[in-house]
Order: C-alpha cells, then sequence, then structure tokens
C-alpha cells in the first residue's frame, strides 16, 4: 500500500458562517429584592394585608387631620350613641311650665275593685323636653302610680322605673322631664286603692319621644352660633359620631384613630428597638465566637426563660409612670428589655452560617475587612429573615399591649389605646355591643394583616422556598 | 441520658435563681413601697413596721435573707394582707390556675392535633379552607374578647332554653370550667393546628406510607400508626413554650369569668406593691415554666427514639 503524502491546500477548507454562540439574558436580570416583590405581589393574601396595612397606617397618620374631634371631648347629650346617621334636633319654644289636667274624681260603691284607667293618651306630642299624658279618671281611684319602662311591660309586667305617685284623685294628668331620652318608652298608669295600696290593673302606652331643644340650649352647648337664626320648628343637626360614642359620650371614631397611634406605635416602634439591638447582640455573639459566644447565648437563654408578662407587669411599674404622663415609654423600655434574645438567637445562627460560606472567604482573600464583611455582606444577606422576624413581632407586641391595657396594665387613661378601649368596652357589652366590637376588630384585623403579611414574606424571602408550591 | 438530665436541672436552677434576683431588683426599684399607705402617717409606727419585715436593713443584706429563706421554701408573709403567708396564697389559689391551665393545654392538644390531620387530609377541600379560616381567625382575636363574647353567647344561651345550662362566670364544679378553658386554650389549639398541618403534609406522602399503604395496610391504620404518630412529634416540642404562655395568658380569662386564681392575685399584688406576694408568685410561676420545658424535652427524648439527648 503506497502512501501518498496528503497535503493540504487552500482548497480543502471551506470558510464558515461566523456563528456566536454566547449565552444571552433572555429575561431581565432581578436582584433578590425585586424578586421578593414578585414573589409577594402573586400572593394574594399578602397583598391584600400588605394594601390593609397602609390603609391603617393612612387611619392613623392621616385620620386625625381628617376627623378633627378630640378623643377626650364628651357629648354628654349623646352617651353611649350607636353607631349610624347623624342625630337631629327640632328647635321647640323654652320649656313652659304646665298646670296639668284636673277631672272630677268619680265614686264608686265600696268592694268593687278598681280598674285599668281608660284612654290613656298623650296631651301633645312627645319630645324630649316633656312628656305629658292624661287618662279618664277611675271610678273609686284614690290616687295613681305612674312606671315608666323602656321595654313593653306586657308579657310579665315589668312596669320599670316608679316616675310618680300623685295622692290626688282629681290629678288625671302627668309630665315626665325625667332624663328623656329620643327613644320609646312605656308608662303604665296604676290606679290605687282605698287603702292606697296599688290595684292589679293598670293601662300602658308606648310613647316615642322626638329630639327637641330650645334656641337658647343648643347655642349654650355650641351646636348652633348664634339662637337668632333658627326658628322654631327648625331642626338642627348634632355633633356627628359616625362610629358612635363610649360610655362617657367621647366619640368612638376619633378614639378609634388616636388609639391606633398608641397601638402601632408601640406595635412598630419597639419590634424596630428590639431587632436592632437583637441584631448587634447576635451578630457580636456570632463574630466573637469562643467563650464570649457562649456566655452572652447563655445570659441570652436566662432573659427567655423569664415569664414574659409577669415581668412586662413588673417592669412597667419599675420604671413608674408619673402624673399626665401616657406611659407608653415604660412599655416600650419593658418590652426591649424582655424581647431581644429571639433575634439575637437567630442572627447569631445566621452570622455563623453566613461566615463559612465560600464568598466571605473570597471577600477576606480580597483583603476585605471586619466592618466591610458586615456592612456588605453579613446584614444584607440577613436583612429578609430579620424582616420576617420584623413582622411577626409587630402583631405579637400589638396583642401583648392590648393585654396589659386590658387588665390596667398598660396605657394609663385617658391615652385611648384599643386594649384599653375593648376593656372599657365589655363593661357595656350587653346594653351598647359597639364599645367593645370595634376596637376589637381593629386590633384582629391589624394583627391578622401582620401576620399574612409575615406569611408572604417568609414565603418570598426564604430561599428555600423557591420551586416548591 | 443521665448526664443530660442533670445538665438540665442544673440549668434550670440556676435560670430560677436568675429569675429571683431579676425580680428582686425589679421590686425594689419601684417607686414606693407597701408601707407608704396613707395609714401610716406617724414615722414611729413605720420605723417599728419596716424593722419588722426588715425592710430597713441594707438592700444586699434584703436580698440575702430573701434568697435565704427561699432556699428553705418560705416566701415570707404578705404585706397587705395581715398574717397571710405567702406559701398559704400559692396553695390555696394555683391550683385553681393549674387545673384551668392543663384543661386549656389538653383542649389546645387534643384540637390542634386532630384539626391538624383533618386539614391535611382535605388538603385544599371545603374542611381545610373552614378550619383554616377559623384558626386564622383563632390567632387574631385577643382572648379577652373571645372571653367577653363567649359570656355573651352563654347569657342568651341560657335564657333561650330558659335554664342555665352553663355558668357565665364563677368556679366550682366541671361545668365552670369548660368555656373559660377552651377560651383559654383556643389561641395555642389555633397554633398548634398550623404546625399539625404543615407536619402532617409533609408526611402523607412520605416513603414509609407509600410502603405500608402497597402492603395493603388499611388506611385509618396507616393513619393511626404510621402518619398521626410521625406528625405529633414537632408539637410536643412546642408543647413546653405553650404551657408557658397558657398558664400566664389565664390571668385575662380568670379575670373575665371571675376565676380565684393566682393570676388575679398578681394583679393585685403588683397594685397594691405587695413585695412578698410579687416575689414569690414570679418566682414560683417562673420555676413552674423552667421545670415544665425541661420535662416536655426529656419526655421528648422518650418518645422519639431519633432525638438523642446530649
Amino acid at each position: 500500500m503506497s502512501t501518498a503524502a496528503f497535503e493540504f491546500g487552500p482548497g480543502d477548507f471551506e470558510r464558515v458562517a461566523t456563528e456566536r454562540r454566547t449565552q444571552t439574558l433572555s429575561r431581565p436580570s432581578v436582584s433578590y429584592w425585586q424578586d421578593a416583590w414578585r414573589r409577594l405581589r402573586d400572593n394574594r393574601r399578602a397583598l391584600i394585608s400588605l394594601w390593609i396595612v397602609i390603609a391603617l397606617a393612612f387611619f392613623t397618620l392621616a385620620g386625625p387631620l381628617l376627623w378633627r374631634v378630640d378623643p377626650a371631648a364628651q357629648d354628654l347629650d349623646q352617651v353611649s350613641q350607636a353607631p349610624g346617621l347623624p342625630q337631629v334636633a327640632a328647635i321647640v319654644e323654652p320649656y313652659a311650665s304646665w298646670a296639668g289636667l284636673r277631672a272630677t274624681p268619680l265614686a264608686a260603691p265600696a268592694g268593687t275593685p278598681a280598674t285599668a284607667p281608660t284612654g290613656l293618651s298623650l296631651v301633645e306630642p312627645a319630645t324630649t323636653q316633656a312628656v305629658r299624658l292624661a287618662w279618664d279618671p277611675v271610678p273609686g281611684a284614690t290616687g295613681y302610680q305612674l312606671y315608666r319602662n323602656i321595654y313593653d311591660p306586657d308579657p310579665d309586667g315589668a312596669l320599670g322605673l316608679p316616675v310618680a305617685e300623685i295622692l290626688d284623685p282629681a290629678q288625671v294628668s302627668f309630665e315626665d322631664r325625667l332624663d328623656l331620652e329620643p327613644v320609646r318608652y312605656w308608662y303604665s298608669v296604676v290606679p290605687l286603692d282605698a287603702t292606697g295600696a296599688e290595684a292589679g290593673e293598670y293601662a300602658t302606652l308606648a310613647v316615642d319621644t322626638t329630639r327637641v331643644i330650645s334656641a337658647a340650649e343648643a347655642e349654650t352647648l355650641g351646636w348652633i352660633e348664634d339662637a337668632g337664626t333658627v326658628a322654631v320648628g327648625d331642626e338642627i343637626v348634632l355633633p356627628y359620631h359616625p362610629f358612635g360614642t363610649d360610655y362617657l359620650g367621647r366619640d368612638m371614631l376619633s378614639r378609634l384613630m388616636y388609639g391606633a397611634r398608641v397601638s402601632l406605635f408601640i406595635g412598630v416602634v419597639a419590634p424596630l428597638l428590639f431587632v436592632v439591638v437583637g441584631i448587634v447582640y447576635g451578630s457580636a455573639a456570632g463574630f466573637i465566637g469562643g467563650r464570649v459566644d457562649q456566655l452572652l447565648m447563655r445570659f441570652a437563654d436566662f432573659v427567655v426563660a423569664l415569664p414574659f408578662l409577669l415581668f412586662m407587669i413588673l417592669f412597667k411599674i419599675a420604671f413608674g409612670i408619673g402624673p399626665g404622663e401616657s406611659g407608653i415609654f415604660p412599655m416600650l423600655v419593658a418590652l426591649v428589655l424582655l424581647a431581644w434574645p429571639a433575634t439575637a438567637r437567630l442572627v447569631r445562627g445566621q452570622v455563623l452560617q453566613i461566615r463559612e460560606e465560600g464568598y466571605i472567604g473570597a471577600s477576606q482573600l480580597l483583603g476585605a475587612k471586619t466592618t466591610y464583611l458586615v456592612l456588605r455582606h453579613m446584614i444584607p444577606n440577613t436583612m429578609g429573615v430579620i424582616l420576617v422576624t420584623l413582622t411577626f413581632a409587630v402583631p405579637s407586641v400589638i396583642f401583648t399591649e392590648a393585654f396589659l391595657s386590658f387588665i390596667g396594665m398598660g396605657v394609663a387613661p385617658p391615652t385611648p389605646s384599643w386594649g384599653s378601649m375593648s376593656n372599657e368596652g365589655l363593661r357595656t357589652m350587653l346594653t351598647h355591643p359597639h364599645e367593645l366590637i370595634f376596637p376589637a376588630i381593629f386590633i384582629s384585623v391589624t394583627v391578622l394583616a401582620f401576620n399574612l403579611l409575615g406569611d408572604g414574606l417568609r414565603d418570598a424571602l426564604d430561599v428555600r422556598m423557591r420551586g416548591q408550591e | 441520658m443521665f448526664r443530660y438530665t442533670v445538665k438540665r436541672l442544673i440549668q434550670g436552677v440556676i435560670t430560677v435563681w436568675f429569675i429571683a434576683t431579676a425580680t428582686f431588683i425589679a421590686m425594689h426599684s419601684v417607686p414606693g413601697d407597701p408601707l407608704s399607705g396613707e395609714r401610716l402617717t406617724n414615722e414611729e409606727i413605720r420605723a417599728n413596721l419596716e424593722a419588722r419585715y426588715g425592710l430597713d436593713r441594707p438592700l444586699f443584706e434584703q436580698y440575702l435573707i430573701y434568697m435565704g429563706n427561699m432556699t428553705r421554701g418560705d416566701f415570707g408573709i404578705s404585706f397587705t394582707q395581715q398574717n397571710r403567708r405567702v406559701n398559704d396564697i400559692i396553695r390555696e389559689h394555683f391550683p385553681v390556675s393549674a387545673t384551668l391551665g392543663i384543661l386549656a393545654v389538653v383542649f389546645a392538644a387534643l384540637g390542634g392535633i386532630l384539626w391538624g390531620a383533618l386539614t391535611a387530609l382535605f388538603r385544599n377541600r371545603l374542611p381545610d379552607v373552614v378550619i383554616m379560616f377559623l384558626v386564622i381567625l383563632g390567632i387574631s382575636v385577643p382572648s379577652f374578647v373571645v372571653a367577653g363574647l363567649s359570656q355573651l353567647g352563654l347569657t342568651s344561651l341560657n335564657a333561650l332554653f330558659g335554664v342555665s345550662i352553663l355558668p357565665v362566670a364563677g368556679w366550682g364544679t366541671l361545668l365552670h370550667m369548660i368555656v373559660p378553658s377552651l377560651v383559654l386554650g383556643l389561641g395555642t389549639m389555633a397554633f398548634l393546628t398550623r404546625l399539625m398541618r404543615s407536619s402532617m403534609l409533609e408526611i402523607i406522602n412520605a416513603d414509609f406510607v407509600r410502603t405500608a399503604r402497597s402492603k395493603g395496610l388499611p388506611p385509618t391504620r396507616i393513619f393511626l400508626k404510621h402518619q398521626l404518630r410521625n406528625a405529633i412529634l414537632p408539637v410536643i416540642t412546642v408543647l413546653g413554650p405553650a404551657i408557658a404562655a397558657i398558664t400566664t395568658g389565664g390571668f385575662v380569662v380568670e379575670l373575665v369569668f371571675a376565676i380565684p386564681g393566682l393570676g388575679r392575685y398578681f394583679v393585685q399584688a403588683v397594685q397594691q406593691l405587695d413585695y412578698t406576694v410579687i416575689m414569690g408568685t414570679t418566682v414560683f410561676y417562673g420555676a413552674f415554666l423552667v421545670f415544665m420545658v425541661i420535662l416536655v424535652d426529656l419526655v421528648y427524648g422518650f418518645i422519639d427514639p431519633r432525638v438523642r439527648l446530649e
């Protein structure tokens, strides 16, 4: 086999079209935080919660600017007013005294029991100024006993509050001026027999009173500028309380707004403070390591073991509240003193983990100083975990504040907080449930929003959750 | 195991000492003292009383006396309730709080495990959605609101039937305990349900469950023997802290339902600056909680043989 020398010539090569196979970025590159935000946006519950939190912040910060009602001002004409539309009052003449109606007493044969009065009626329309009643004389009656109730006495004969005892049988009318409110009253008239005892029979009349006020009174209360501008028969609108008023006649909406200031201020500032303390403590322990680390973490263990609520109460008392102070500052200090170890443990764990990472070693190799390492690598990398802790700390602190205020160990009155408002509302829960329900709803919605937001943030920021779902 | 137990117990004792010291310091930095009431105007009487209670000694000496008495199990005499020993107060009222707390923990644990397992089995179906909604409510509504609303509900329930089915407040019979302990355990129950659900979801399709299924075991047996037993473990670890949360959370429930427990006494003592009662109850509660957590950790080691206690 002869082997001919094989030689390459220019004709053996073929020019190939230039081809570039470099990697291209087909989609925009996103940073950690952009990615987290995208994931959060996809989480509907977390997004709604975020909006609720923003709305609450608006309610707290801008609310008092829009709704300028003093939370401590008492509107004694509208105590425990239920939420609803504004109340109106008609202008009437000033009160003029009334002589009443008289009738000749009717005699009845001895021994016949007194009958129920007939013809019980209103002499003139009932108002909050006066309710004037008249009835036909009852044969044999020596007088009349009058009762007023705010419930229908019919089923069980509970006549209510005795408002008058008339011992003159000729007097067949009654004028009620006692603390009248614009509600429905049930008036009952019971005739008295020869011995002065009440007869068993009675007549009842349901009366709806309307709110009226004289022009002069309205001016004194500040509801109108000048008594001369209104005429009898005009209607004026009372100070409006859309969420009603509490047991002292204070505006609920304004108290809720100012209460939100206290609850949210403590709820946001306390976690920020103790998270900062925790970061410093935890990163110091994690960075220094060795015996110092052991000692620092053992101390943190002790603080964790303290019964939290007992010590909150103790510390709060120990820092003391002077007269006229709201007691927010002692509560903040107590919270920071007791709540930092959780964050410290977490940050220490993170620091210990990150310290062993390759990029830290690379950075050190390139001559990075400790400060640079901490600021550029450690803190940004623990930020996600810290943010989640912070979000979960807010509802628990709001709970603690509400709890303490509820047992009377929190914010001092008259400063409103949602917890102390719930406490006050609980006492009148049966008759005026709105005084408990509104603050309770605000606490619950806030806690719920922060919890769901925390869940969402954890899912968005936790790298281990990627690709699952 | 033995070494671990001893080590934990020693740590526990040191923690209790720390609690006692912290209480002592906090107590004595409170402005005013229990003797500065309006009745004591005479300096001489005040000096006599201070001598009687040892308040005239230097602070460090007071501390040593206090710690000495405490190691002998003597918490001293109440300042405001004449001649009443703190030990007696604790002995009388702690059983009430403890009964309430134990019932609440039982409710919370049983409910949490049951609901959590149910939600995991019915994942993303109606029972899951409904229960998880209730759980979120349970976590978000403060206990005093639940307590108030349940009282309201009880009142209308009793009014509806015309007889007292369940008492609205007070203490004494088993009927008195049902509603308060349910209310007290509710938050923890919600928390445990969430935990149980996620731990159950992890286990529901584990390899050993698939093996059990392919062996042809009946579903109830798989559920009880394989899934439930494994999923319960994380729930047990958080029982220690849960007991702590429930015992101290009992204050509000005791207040709302008028239950003569230790929590109410503590709040009262703090308001009256009754040094000995405050320190006694705090140290007692603290010690109770510390040893509860240790106990739960030790029990965990027995239940889960995979956990090596060191």
